[in-house]
């Protein structure tokens, strides 16, 4: 195969000079299977040497190099140029949800920050133990994938919850505190589980499947995140819109086959919660005025006692 | 051209008028459509996290009712799409479980599901096997000078390897059909983001964030309307678009079309018949001629 002409499509941002970031073109032949940062180094060496960026060791283990291309967060170590170019193009700019500190370079520190919420160590039980902490096979497992993160702040940067909102603790650290929450040495599940139910935790995450599909590794937040949440319900943390959210689901799915909206608005709420109560007001008159609100006898599918049967084992299949 | 319909909940509740619209583009284009009356919620992910086997059991009640009419399923929304498209990868990938979630299905329902049918979404069948040609054929009023901003919704693009997008972190799909209708399709910050729905009960203030920045989005973009092949985007970014507007302190006023209702219009069905003054935000502006 021969090298093939590319145009790279970089954002430059020298905060010394400019006001807001800009676009600069340059123009380079690309050997087949040249990677992103291969080719951002040789940009460097060969047309302009004051392109920053962070990269460290070359091979999708230090996570130093995660920016994104053509819109999307990736490690540019793994990510090949011929995956990318689109029209002649390859569009790269920094990580997002990031202050850019010089052209690829953010500032990683509430990244940082936000793991930093999720206590992310081990709390053991009792003092040092004589040997190592002995784990089986399985217990492993269990944990195996949230170990695998390498904090390259990819699903960070793509986060759609973050985006609106700093506060919100972001899938790496609710992988983060999946890896102690599930960890079989760890003595503060309950702890962990009980804070990470709480506002701008695990129930703010929208399920957008950004994190997951940014992920370079086998981390996978959103699937993480899943399993925290179904944890957190079955250890009874459920205090929150998110759990009520749930208790909603399952009992109106539970006894019409189909969900019950209204009584799903109001059981998220909370009906003692007069203020959020007063809150769906405004969007429940404006459907009631267009016809739109859902039926308020709810209906039923037919053969709905088939559906009963399923969630009357409900406990009996959690166990 | 045959499918078991699939309705979901929304199309059953607050967006009838997506089930209206739905019936009418099949009817038109000869998709013939037997509709799952005693199909049950696909649990919209939630059910999964509150217990997954059970929402892996009524997935696969759902999925054996559809291999007993021997047609596959047309899905009208994107979330039962998604979820339906992730439970069956995930009883696919394991024989063992998927052997445990038919023990409790058979027990309960007497039913099985044996992993023959498959799961559309009404665009795929509208793009697959109808074929842009043809609906440009079917075309009576070709929605001319019509400046319109798709919002995919995420459980149409992922994860990416549950649908058939070309390539999910761009897809042209539905700016093809929206040509296809007369349309122009408007390309916009927000196309591939999250509406929001999914927390609205659990954190409304971000919420009401990002349904706001799409439709402003789709609005600064030159968009006279945004269409989804989703209705709980559609409940999002219509039935709240007067809070967010107010909230971010600007008139926004975008009319919000389900998928089909947009091609049920090129296909010459009136604004009545679609019923699409039930929405929120009114047809104002080159809608509102159509």
């Amino acid at each position: 195969m021969a090298n093939n002409k590319v145009l790279f499509r970089i954002q430059r941002f020298d905060p010394e000079k400019d006001e807001k970031p800009h676009q600069q073109d340059f123009e380079i032949e690309v050997a087949p299977g040249a990677t992103i940062l291969k080719t951002l180094h040789r940009i460097r060496a060969e047309q302009d040497p004051t392109l920053a960026l962070r990269y460290s060791c070359g091979s999708a283990i230090c996570g130093s190099c995660a920016m994104k291309v053509n819109g999307h967060a990736i490690l540019a170590c793994k990510t090949q140029v011929s995956d990318c170019v689109r029209d002649g193009v390859v569009r790269v700019a920094p990580l997002g949800n990031l202050k850019v500190l010089r052209d690829l370079v953010v500032d990683i520190e509430p990244f940082w920050e936000s793991l930093g919420k999720v206590t992310p160590y081990l709390i053991p039980e009792g003092g040092a133990p004589e040997g190592e902490r002995a784990q089986s096979p399985e217990q492993f497992l269990r944990i195996d994938p949230s170990t695998t993160c390498i904090l390259c702040a990819a699903c960070f940067s793509d986060c759609n919850a973050l985006e609106v909102d700093p506060s919100f603790v972001g899938p790496a650290s609710l992988a983060k505190a999946h890896r102690f929450i599930f960890d079989s040495r760890d003595a503060a599940t309950q702890q962990r589980l009980r804070e990470i139910s709480e506002r701008t935790g695990v129930w703010d995450c929208t399920h957008c499947g950004e994190c997951s599909t940014r992920c370079p590794t086998e981390t996978k937040p959103l699937e993480r995140i899943e399993e925290i949440r179904v944890q957190a319900m079955a250890d009874g943390h459920h205090g929150n819109a998110g759990a009520r959210h749930a208790f909603g689901f399952r009992e109106s799915v539970g006894k019409h086959g189909l969900l019950d909206e209204n009584w799903l608005a109001l059981r998220s709420v909370g009906f003692f919660n007069v203020p959020g109560l007063l809150s769906l007001m405004p969007v429940g008159l404006r459907m009631m005025m267009r016809g739109k609100m859902p039926p308020l006898i709810p209906h039923s599918i037919e053969k709905v006692d088939e559906v009963k049967k399923i969630f009357a084992r409900f406990e009996e299949l959690r166990k | 051209m045959k499918y078991a319909l699939y309705t979901g909940c929304v199309a059953k509740g607050a967006a009838r008028e997506l089930l209206v619209a739905a019936k009418l583009v099949c009817g038109k284009l000869g998709i013939e459509l037997v509709e799952m009356t005693d199909a049950a919620c696909c649990g919209a992910g939630v059910i999964g996290e509150d217990n997954p086997m059970v929402a892996d059991i009524l997935n696969a009640r759902t999925f054996a009712l559809a291999e007993g009419l021997g047609l596959d399923i047309m899905n009208i929304c994107t979330t039962c799409q998604g979820v339906h498209r992730k439970a069956q990868r995930k009883l696919a990938k394991s024989p063992a479980y998927k052997d445990r979630v038919n023990a409790e299905l058979r027990r309960d329902t007497g039913r099985e599901y044996k992993g023959t049918v498959k799961v559309k979404h009404l665009y795929e069948v509208l793009l697959q096997q109808v074929g842009l040609e043809k609906i440009r054929e079917k075309v009576v009023r070709p929605l001319r000078g019509l400046k319109v901003a798709p919002f995919y919704g995420c459980y149409a693009l992922r994860p990416p390897d549950v649908n058939d997008l070309r390539d999910p972190d761009d897809p042209d799909e539905l700016e093809g059909l929206i040509a296809a209708l007369g349309a122009t399709p408007v390309d916009y910050p927000q196309r591939l983001k999250c509406c929001g729905f999914p927390i609205m009960m659990m954190n409304r203030e971000n919420s009401l964030k990002l349904a706001g920045n799409a439709v402003a989005g789709a609005k600064d973009a030159g968009a006279d309307v945004i269409v989804t092949p989703c209705p709980l985007c559609h409940l999002n970014l219509d039935s709240y678009q007067p809070q967010f507007a107010s909230k971010m302190g600007r008139k926004l006023g975008v009319p919000i079309l389900h998928l089909p209702q947009l091609v049920a219009l090129a296909l010459g069905f009136s604004q009545a018949e679609l019923r699409i003054k039930t929405h929120v935000v009114r047809p104002t502006g080159a809608l509102a001629t159509i």
